[in-house]
């Protein structure tokens, strides 16, 4: 099937039972067990020790800093954080994890039973959390393209992640997106994980099924994997309910099973089936004690949690009187929000700052590739800007080239206006002395505006402000054209 | 005397009072090694150069004046214990060649008192045995009588005090294994409490088991070492930040009034009578000395051997699991990765760590954990009050350390459940987390040494010291030596 056939749902017969497992990489300076850095990009197997490299005899310490980023995690998503929880070793034979096993939670997982809510066509859906734990990653194997031999990096052995669990409630691989977007929006606000899908430190495995809708038990699942991107997730998962609710219509039996993403054909392939499936023993890791968390450090890490995006959502609509659209985009990211409120609190008015940042801002961020901390136009100097379009110092469209040059300079408008020569022309009489140049250069058309040819108005804006190198003030302008064309 | 059959207090004074270097000590040391090694078989490295570059480094300490407890010392480090820059091959094939670039805790502890390491001694591959027939290099020989084992897993150290080719031995202990050899072997040896001493460095067997302690020719000298190694280490999350008390105080003590258990469980029928005997008598002397003696229960003894064969071989499976070829070690060839997995760990573990792994991988696996992994923790947890229970009404539990005597090489090799009751006395020990020492007792009429178990509280070495001692003071059992 192509990607560009769209998701076929079959008219309401059947229903997705979606579930999510994300795994994101905590941003800690050092592993989970040892003190290697977890910087990305190193020289293979250069951030290692004999703790992360599985040598004989070694033990692990768990990182603090990797506990409080997860409990604050849970409380972000509404989770309780266990007052006693462990650590389990969940083993399987792989070049890429060198001890044999990884350490993980099992029975006892720091963080139980919350919630997120996400925003699915104008709808608030409560999506569930089972459970948050902690473990550790595994290396890279690295494969010669022709040859025999095979690599392996230990570099990103050890590193923190966290597995964030969903029930199985989301019912649709849009919903599926919009839970991984506010999932790796909160990561991001916490500042706990940086979200990057492409680099990995954002991952996520589906369980999907499909059943008949009014049917109450679940049908077969397959669990898919290899989803880099959101909009990976939304197609893979789309891909597969098409194939399941087929497999189905046709009579036959959904397989339970692991099964690849192949962004490359656009479809899911069987990586192995339940009878191959491995039994990782699970047994509760005896090198490190059971992890007791204190309340006071709960409430601690709780007093400290900055604003989400939901709330700050429902704030800036209210204080800001913001369309839900734009408070929505505008406080999808901290860095953003942050911006916005700084540029508001400099005297912009605040849906025109919105309309800016979310027009012309977004679409110069996107171009050069930058995030929004990168960018040099300090939020300040929009405010600024605003002001001269509010005094009519210039026109809404010079201000376009203004904000250009703000953008990559990082100037104020007052500066780029003066550099550039770019203040509009308010002055009566030097507008009227272009008007009166192009009406008598074009007889003809001011003939044909006169016998009811009306449209030809612009025609003549077009010119006098060709004329004035746009920076005529375009309400006198039309009045005086008006005036002269009587 | 020859310097190296002195103990570690007699050499601290001549070394103390100048009048003799650790070179002394060192080279007698290694002319007892050149002796009799070829007979006992008790290391599989020796230091030579290094040991003498230790023992220079230590001579240079004390003329600066700089003497901790064990300068200038030469023990022997059991080969599962990681010595940066020196061979540490856990008796395995698998590690043959493996030097690992780091230190335990505990040697790194022992090099910052400039001790003199004179070598990496034998043991059942991966500490998995009681007699040292595991080992993959060769069977070390009780020095008493070099038809016999030594005893195990420890058996190298063991046998190296007792053949005065060093002063003293480290040894690790996961259900007798510095116990039973020590017993075996005529000596003294400690399996400090569970936490009390840093696992890092040591090469797991059973991460919630496994604890290093001591192997010494007198009680005095086990406080010693375990005032060297003792107390609580950052790199192991298991080692307890608890104080660590100076156990050279407990030494001398009065014992008039300490309450002594004998658990009516660990005197059964087919037990050797030599044995019995001899324990009965040291317990009676222990009663002259002022203790009262009670009998106490442990009423869950019984399960103990099960428990613990559930608990640590499924710890060792997965323990185990990283040798697999990839990175260090031996690895075995083969057309793909899952045959060179496969070659690599038949080729490269001997039988007994096979049988464990396997055990230990069929207890984990799914459907039979709870009847097995989990029933097995609950039993443990059983056996833990017990101790509680006997420890509310005595200081200080005493009972044989193995129900016999060193058995012949080859005797029990063929059987690994006969060897499995070679641990019935020291198992729970481990199992409940709680410190115990074995300290000869007496000798059958072959001549072979007679161990007595004395078990204290959590963190209470200190009540089986004061025991220990009076009763070696009132002894002479340690002072005897192996004719070789």
């Amino acid at each position: 099937m192509s990607d560009a056939e769209p998701p076929t749902l079959n008219a309401g017969r059947y229903e997705a039972v979606i579930g999510l497992e994300v795994h994101a990489q905590l941003l800690t300076d050092t592993k989970l067990f040892c003190g290697c850095s977890t910087k990305f990009g190193a020289g293979p197997n250069t951030q290692t020790c004999p703790v992360c490299i599985g040598m004989p005899g070694v033990l692990p310490v768990l990182n603090r800093k990797a506990v409080d980023f997860a409990i604050k995690t849970g409380l972000a998503m509404n989770c309780s954080i266990a007052l006693y929880s462990r650590f389990a070793r969940k083993n399987y034979f792989y070049p890429d994890l060198p001890k044999g096993y990884q350490i993980s939670q099992y029975e006892l997982p720091l963080c139980l039973g919350g919630f997120i809510e996400i925003l699915v066509d104008g709808e608030v859906r409560r999506i569930g959390i089972t459970r948050i734990h902690m473990e550790d990653d595994a290396g890279k194997n690295i494969h010669e393209v022709k040859g025999n031999y095979s690599f392996v990096d230990l570099n990103r052995a050890g590193v923190p992640l966290m597995e964030i669990v969903s029930e199985p409630e989301i019912r649709s691989p849009k919903e599926a997106a919009e839970y991984m977007k506010k999932i790796r929006s909160i990561l991001r606000y916490l500042g706990v994980c940086d979200g990057n899908m492409e680099q990995g430190s954002l991952r996520c495995d589906a369980n999907v099924s499909v059943r008949p809708v009014g049917q109450t038990k679940f049908g077969v699942k397959a669990e898919l994997k290899n989803m880099n991107s959101f909009r990976f997730v939304e197609r893979a998962l789309e891909y597969e309910i098409r194939r399941q609710t087929k497999v189905l219509e046709e009579g036959g039996n959904v397989l339970q099973e692991t099964r690849l993403w192949d962004a490359g054909a656009g479809i899911t392939q069987s990586m192995r089936t339940k009878e191959e499936a491995h039994d990782y023993r699970y047994f509760p890791e005896p090198d490190l004690v059971p992890m007791a968390i204190g309340r006071e450090i709960i409430d601690t890490v709780k007093n400290g949690l900055p604003e989400l995006p939901d709330a700050k959502r429902e704030r800036f609509s209210v204080r800001y009187g913001l369309p839900e659209y734009d408070a929505d985009l505008l406080t999808s990211e901290r860095a953003v929000a942050e911006w916005y409120e700084r540029a508001v609190s400099e005297g912009g008015q605040p849906k025109a700052v919105s309309n800016w940042m979310m027009g012309e801002m977004m679409r110069m961020l996107n171009e050069d590739g930058i995030s929004i901390e990168d960018c040099p136009l300090q939020p300040g100097r929009l405010a600024g800007m605003l002001r001269l379009i509010g005094n009519g110092t210039i026109s809404g469209k010079i201000a376009k080239t203004v904000f250009e040059d703000m953008f990559r300079t990082g100037k104020d408008a007052e500066t780029v206006v003066r550099e550039k020569g770019l203040v509009q022309i308010s002055d009566e009489g030097a507008i009227e002395k272009a008007v009166d140049e192009v009406l008598s250069k074009y007889d003809a058309e001011v003939g044909r505006f006169r016998s009811g040819d009306e449209k030809l108005i612009g025609f003549f804006v077009g010119q006098v402000m060709k004329a004035t190198k746009g920076k005529a003030n375009p309400q006198m302008l039309n009045e005086l054209l008006k005036r002269k064309l009587s | 005397m020859k310097l190296n059959e002195l103990t570690i207090s007699d050499v601290r004074k001549l070394l103390d009072n100048r009048e003799v270097t650790p070179r002394d000590v060192l080279d007698d040391t290694c002319k007892r090694i050149s002796e009799v090694e070829d007979r006992v078989r008790a290391f599989i490295t020796l230091t030579g150069e290094t040991a003498y570059g230790m023992a220079d480094a230590a001579g240079e300490a004390i003329k600066s004046g700089e003497t901790s407890l064990l300068t200038g010392v030469p023990v022997a480090v059991k080969d599962n214990m990681c010595t940066r820059g020196i061979p540490t091959t856990c008796a395995s094939k698998i590690l043959y060649n493996f030097i690992p670039p780091y230190e335990s805790t505990v040697t790194g502890r022992l090099t910052r008192q400039n001790y003199v390491m004179v070598g990496k001694t034998n043991l059942d591959e991966f500490a998995m045995g009681s007699s040292t027939e595991n080992s993959s290099f060769h069977t070390t020989k009780n020095p008493w009588n070099l038809d016999c084992v030594p005893g195990g897993s420890s058996g190298g150290s063991a046998a190296a005090v007792a053949a005065d080719e060093c002063i003293a031995a480290l040894g690790s202990d996961t259900g007798g294994s510095i116990r039973q050899p020590a017993a075996l072997c005529g000596i003294v040896g400690l399996k400090p409490t569970y936490g009390r001493v840093s696992r890092y460095g040591l090469v797991a067997f059973a991460s919630s088991l496994d604890q290093i302690g001591p192997i010494t020719k007198n009680v005095t000298d086990a406080a010693i070492m375990l005032n060297s190694i003792g107390g609580h280490d950052p790199s192991d999350s298991t080692s307890a930040p608890v104080d660590v008390p100076d156990f050279a105080l407990a030494l001398g003590q009065d014992i008039s009034g300490l309450k002594i258990g004998i658990p009516k469980e660990y005197f059964v029928e087919g037990m050797d009578k030599e044995v019995e005997d001899a324990v009965h008598a040291a317990i009676k002397k222990i009663e002259s000395l002022g203790a009262f003696v009670v009998e106490v229960s442990l009423p869950h003894t019984g399960y103990a051997i099960a428990t613990y064969y559930i608990l640590a071989t499924s710890e060792a499976s997965s323990n185990l699991a990283r040798y697999d070829g990839v990175k260090y070690g031996f690895r075995a060839g083969g057309k793909d990765l899952l045959e060179m997995y496969m070659n690599t760990r038949a080729q490269g573990f001997g039988p007994e760590v096979k049988r464990r792994i396997m055990l230990g991988t069929y207890a984990l696996s799914a459907g039979y954990y709870d009847a097995y992994y989990k029933k097995a923790q609950q039993v443990r947890t059983l056996i833990k009050q017990d101790f509680d229970n006997a420890f509310s009404q005595v200081d200080v539990i005493v009972t044989p350390t193995s129900p016999s005597a060193a058995f012949r090489i080859g005797e029990k090799a063929t059987d690994p459940l006969q060897m499995y009751l070679s641990d019935i006395f020291t198992i729970s020990i481990n199992l409940a987390g709680v410190p115990a020492m074995s300290m000869p007792c007496g000798f059958t009429k072959t001549n072979l040494p007679i161990g007595l178990q004395l078990i204290g509280r959590h963190f209470d070495e200190e009540s089986i010291f004061k025991v220990a001692y009076a009763y070696e003071q009132s002894t002479n059992w340690h002072t005897r030596r192996p004719q070789l």
